[in-house]
């Protein structure tokens, strides 16, 4: 990597931060170009103050704010709600408002935009395939044939174990993470994804969808759910604790009839409880 | 045919040819391997009606199961219709050639 200097040439006293310390200095290499760009000579390194708490995007927004106004960023929230800020931090994609400069253990920091991603400027990537194939699969809940017992303006209510099929999945901000570190999607554009089969399965395992059979003939496609490899790096990658490796192998599992349908699990829990009341 | 539906056909004959060709390999290991590999062994081998179905479920098998494989790796490398359609006439053809070339030596050679 042939580095450009703009601010620092001489890294070699540069301290990692310390406990007792305010501040100290890291250098922060950022990918600069655009998606025709050759991947040599396109790294910007600046100079950046940190301390203990400091995170990549706090030292991304000096960046911008004090050295460099041309750099492109994107992020919103800075409490890893929103997803924006998704990037390749020291090679691992993470989000960058999530990460601690400290827990880097280094004094050097290279931001690239996210891989699988088509790349818009610097670190911004466009999302347009991501959230189409987030889409695709239906992510909403689907009550086509509601129980007519039912008021039409009650909720539909469900029980802690029906909550707990699906609530882990239920975290995904859509940042885009696990699909960047998927080997599969680097290789067929048209596989969905592991946050969109992780989705799939989120509303699969949801007691009150019943479009079960709509959803899984999505996913069971050529490029679908089969192509998944289990290389498991979507689950290592997630900075809300999703798993997205299981949701995946947990609806193959399901199509291939090796486990119960967990409605049907859950409907068998439902009665028992009801017996027991 | 759904993808499902070919995916559980790869993996039970996956499972079934991990079996017969482990049986294959211990007949193979109750003569010595050098004695195993004459051509009157060989020969006689296909003549047992058992052993040659043995190989007929190994050679139908093997190639669902690995031209499978190819059509799944080779469906990675492009996403077009065309090439797609190219990869699964490709797949099965090999396939069949391959069953019906190995199913004519059986015969022959057990005839």
């Amino acid at each position: 990597m042939k580095k450009k200097f703009l601010l620092a040439r001489d890294t070699s006293e540069i301290n990692l931060p310390r406990a007792s310390d305010d501040t100290s200095d890291i250098v922060l290499n950022i990918y600069r170009g655009g998606p025709n760009q050759k991947p040599e000579n396109s790294y910007d390194s600046y100079r950046v103050p940190v301390s203990r708490w400091t995170t990549v995007l706090d030292a991304l927004i000096y960046a911008k704010e004090r050295l460099d106004s041309s750099v492109a960023i994107r992020y919103s929230c800075r409490m890893a709600s929103c997803g924006s800020c998704g990037m390749k931090i020291n090679g691992i994609p993470r989000l960058a408002c999530y990460t601690k400069i400290s827990e880097l253990g280094t004094h050097t920091i290279t931001c690239e935009p996210l891989p699988n991603f088509p790349l818009i400027r610097d670190l911004v990537t466009d999302f347009q395939e991501f959230f189409d194939h987030h889409k695709k699969i239906q992510p909403y809940i689907q009550n086509l044939h509601p129980d007519p017992s039912i008021d039409k303006l009650s909720e539909f209510e469900q029980t802690p174990q029906q909550v707990d099929e699906f609530l882990q999945f239920s975290y995904c901000i859509k940042c885009g993470l696990c699909y960047s570190a998927c080997p599969t999607v680097a290789t067929d554009t048209k596989f969905p994804g592991p946050q969109a089969l992780a989705q799939a399965y989120r509303y699969f395992a949801d007691s009150r969808d019943d479009a079960v059979e709509k959803r899984l003939s999505i996913v069971d496609d050529k490029h679908g759910i089969w192509r998944c490899h289990f290389a498991g790096s979507c689950s290592k990658v997630c900075p809300k604790g999703v798993d997205p490796a299981l949701g995946i192998q947990m609806l193959r599992s399901h199509m291939m009839s090796i486990t119960k349908k967990p409605k049907k699990r859950l409907a068998e829990l439902r009665e028992t409880s009801r017996e027991g009341s | 045919m759904r993808e499902s539906t070919v995916m559980k056909i790869h993996y039970v004959t996956g499972l079934a040819a991990l079996l017969t060709v482990a049986v294959h390999v211990m007949m193979r290991v109750i003569t010595p391997f050098s004695m195993s590999l004459e051509y009157e062994n060989v020969v006689a081998n296909y003549q047992n009606i058992l052993y040659s179905l043995l190989l007929e479920s190994i050679l139908i098998l093997v190639s669902i199961h690995g031209f499978n494989g190819l059509r799944v790796m080779l469906l990675e490398l492009r996403q077009d219709a065309k090439w797609e359609k190219f990869v699964m006439l490709f797949t099965l053809t090999a396939m069949l050639v391959v069953i019906g070339y190995g199913t004519r030596t059986i015969i022959i050679v057990s005839g």
